[in-house]
């Protein structure tokens, strides 16, 4: 009985043809709408974990400043910065910390022949490299002598030395930063995929105390990188670190830090919580459009209960029961709109590869997100198909076959 | 022939039950197949009321071809709506095969409807856009028999309304005539005990009229099927035994038709 329904409802949409297709353009938009959302939304979501993995998972960072600013916000006014003793410090009396490392940025222009790139301007230490797992693919670290004294001497990011150097060699040219000259020692490997939507490799690195003196003109550290020893718990390191920075910024037992130390997957999960709730948001917009297409399909089965009145009327002459037509007519709506949702679901998957590949994001289709939309518009069917079958159902065969 | 008490449709429960019995009592004197006591059927309530039926007392048995006659208006096309189960009566009794139906529910009578008799209509009523085989299918589909089962039943009743060949014809490529036969190959596809056949030659030419009451007629003599008609047509009445006359929601004779009327039998 549930096949011949089913081979019914395909016959009598397949008769309006038009008027089916345009029946089921809302579940069709409804469906392709939030799968389309929800696969780009996922999408960001693996790139931004993607991104946090290529910062290391194991990495620590201290700032100064409120920690109710969140890791987001800029250094704290009022905060003390934190120093290069600071580094030492916690390499040193932090067991669990495998290697500290300060840094401090800028935005600046770079300048070599008459080629100018403005670029981030790190001043840190060759330990950076450890901590931020990041090798050269040339060259080499600065030399001790070049940390301590504060020479002038460059680490490219691979997409500086492109836009300087072309495929030219980079090593030993020297380059322009603001007024000081700076040697290049070594090139950054790539470390591809932008993080947080800005290039990780548009960076310039210089040893931390050359960029104090000649380009920030201060002794501050904006921030120190911490890195974990493997097999330590990030938040026992994280708890050691704040004991220490306490102790050494002298703050008192009732007192609030006024620094702020965090690890990646707060920030992961701040992104992630950003991303999840315009995915929700958007969804909920296109969950509007399902509803709107479920009384789509409301309205034309009620017309074509009424058009079909005397088929009705037929059928029940020759003894179908109530629940025979209702079923016929509710198989009818969930057929309906199982298309809508199977074209809005290949449709969705299309837009959200179509997406992913604009903003260069993974593509990642969800599939139990698939089956749900499936089920969904299933249920669009039910809900909407059972007022007009049942109308269907319960007519009077004598009034049906009357009708003309 | 299968017993229609043993279609796969047929629910279980003593009035079904009893009911299929039916046929197996076809002479007269024996439980008529259908009996209807002081049936009255009231439309509408107050000014707009309409007695459109005022006490019936009918006893059909059996095998036996019935025609009824009346103007318009005097209660004919109810009396048939009730007696094919598509209406209730407003009082009095209906026995179908012994039992009584009075109580019984819309689904219950559907299921009477669809396992013991057939209809035929004046407009046909068949599916537009539907081939003849389908339209012939209908009934054993609700009765959830299998495919192969039903393409075969009717394949066999087109055949013997004569329309071996045109299975795969939509409505609208046949004659009236062609139509009216597919009709009475879907009434007859269940193996029915009764016919209910509402001017069924109301649409059609004499020749073609003469010819579908050939039709009911070998139905009625060779396969027993017990056959109601309601005629305007005199012609057509004299094919009946009987002829029962309704006036004013009353049967006003039931008698023998003049069978001295020619015509082409």
């Amino acid at each position: 009985m549930l096949y011949e329904a089913v081979r019914l409802a395909l016959q009598a949409i397949l008769r309006n043809m038009f008027r089916s297709f345009l029946t089921v353009l809302g579940i069709v938009i409804g469906v392709a709408a939030v799968i389309a959302m929800v696969t780009v939304g996922q999408g960001s979501t693996d790139q931004v974990e993607a991104d946090v993995s290529t910062l290391g998972t194991n990495l620590l960072m201290i700032r100064p400043g409120q920690p109710s600013q969140g890791p987001g916000s800029g250094v704290g006014g009022t905060a003390a910065s934190l120093t290069l003793k600071d580094v030492e410090a916690i390499e040193e009396q932090i067991g669990s910390v495998m290697v500290a490392t300060p840094s401090n940025s800028r935005a600046m222009t770079v300048i070599f022949g008459n080629v100018n790139s403005s670029t981030t301007v790190t001043g840190t230490d060759t330990r950076f490299l450890t901590a931020r797992d990041w090798p050269l693919s040339i060259g080499r670290a600065f030399y001790e002598s070049e940390q301590r004294t504060g020479s002038a001497a460059c680490i490219l990011g691979s997409t500086v030395r492109q836009k300087l150097f072309g495929n030219s060699d980079p090593l030993g040219a020297s380059i322009r930063l603001k007024q000081i000259s700076c040697r290049v020692i070594g090139v950054l490997e790539a470390k591809g995929a932008s993080s947080f939507g800005t290039d990780q490799d548009d960076i310039v690195l210089m040893p931390i105390r050359a960029f104090q003196r000649r380009i920030a003109g201060n002794q501050d550290v904006s921030m120190i990188y911490a890195s974990i020893r493997t097999g330590v718990s990030t938040d026992k390191a994280k708890a050691d670190i704040e004991r220490l920075m306490r102790e050494r910024r002298r703050i008192g037992a009732f007192e609030e830090d006024d620094f702020n130390v965090f690890d990646m997957k707060q920030i992961s999960s701040m992104l992630t919580g950003i991303t999840s709730v315009l995915t929700g948001l958007l969804s909920a917009v296109a969950a509007v459009s399902l509803l709107v297409g479920g009384i789509g399909i409301m309205n034309i089965m009620l017309v074509s209960v009424t058009e079909r009145t005397r088929e009705i009327g037929i059928r029940l002459a020759v003894g179908a029961t109530e629940g025979q037509v209702l079923l016929q007519f509710l198989v009818e709506s969930i057929v309906l709109s199982l298309i809508g949702g199977l074209i809005g679901i290949v449709l969705g998957l299309g837009l959200g590869l179509l997406g992913s590949r604009l903003l260069s994001i993974p593509f990642s289709p969800n599939p139990s997100l698939v089956l749900a939309a499936f089920v969904f518009s299933a249920l669009v069917g039910i809900v909407f198909g059972f007022f007009p079958a049942r109308r269907a159902a319960r007519m009077d065969p004598i009034e049906a076959l009357r009708h003309q | 022939m299968m017993p229609p008490g043993t279609t796969p449709g047929t629910p279980p429960g003593t009035i079904l039950g009893t009911v299929a019995s039916a046929r197996a009592v076809p002479s007269p004197g024996a439980t008529p197949l259908i009996s209807l006591r002081g049936v009255t059927k009231i439309y509408g309530t107050g000014d707009a009321e309409v007695r459109a039926l005022r006490g019936i007392d009918l006893d059909i048995h059996g095998g036996e071809f019935v025609a009824i006659m009346g103007p318009s208006g005097s209660g004919k096309s109810t009396a048939m709506n009730i007696l094919g189960f598509l209406d209730k009566p407003t009082g009095g009794s209906y026995a179908f095969g012994g039992a009584e139906v009075d109580d019984l529910s819309r689904d219950q009578l559907a299921l009477l409807r669809r396992n013991f008799l057939g209809f035929v209509f004046q407009g046909y009523n068949l599916l537009a856009r539907t081939s003849a085989l389908d339209n012939v299918e209908l009934p054993l589909i609700y009765q959830g028999m299998a495919r192969t089962e039903r393409r075969r039943l009717a394949f066999d009743a087109l055949g013997k309304v004569g329309l071996k060949g045109r299975e795969d014809h939509d409505p609208s490529q046949l004659s009236g005539g062609q139509q009216q036969r597919v009709a009475i190959a879907r009434a007859i596809v269940t193996n029915p005990d009764v016919i209910l056949a509402d001017e069924p030659t109301g649409n059609l030419d004499t020749s073609r009229s003469h010819e579908i009451m050939d039709l009911l007629t070998e139905l009625n003599r060779k396969d027993g099927i017990t056959i109601l008609m309601v005629t305007h047509e005199p012609d057509m009445a004299v094919y009946a035994d009987r002829l029962i006359h309704f006036v004013d929601g009353r049967i006003e004779s039931d008698t023998i038709p003049d069978k001295a009327v020619p015509h082409a039998l």
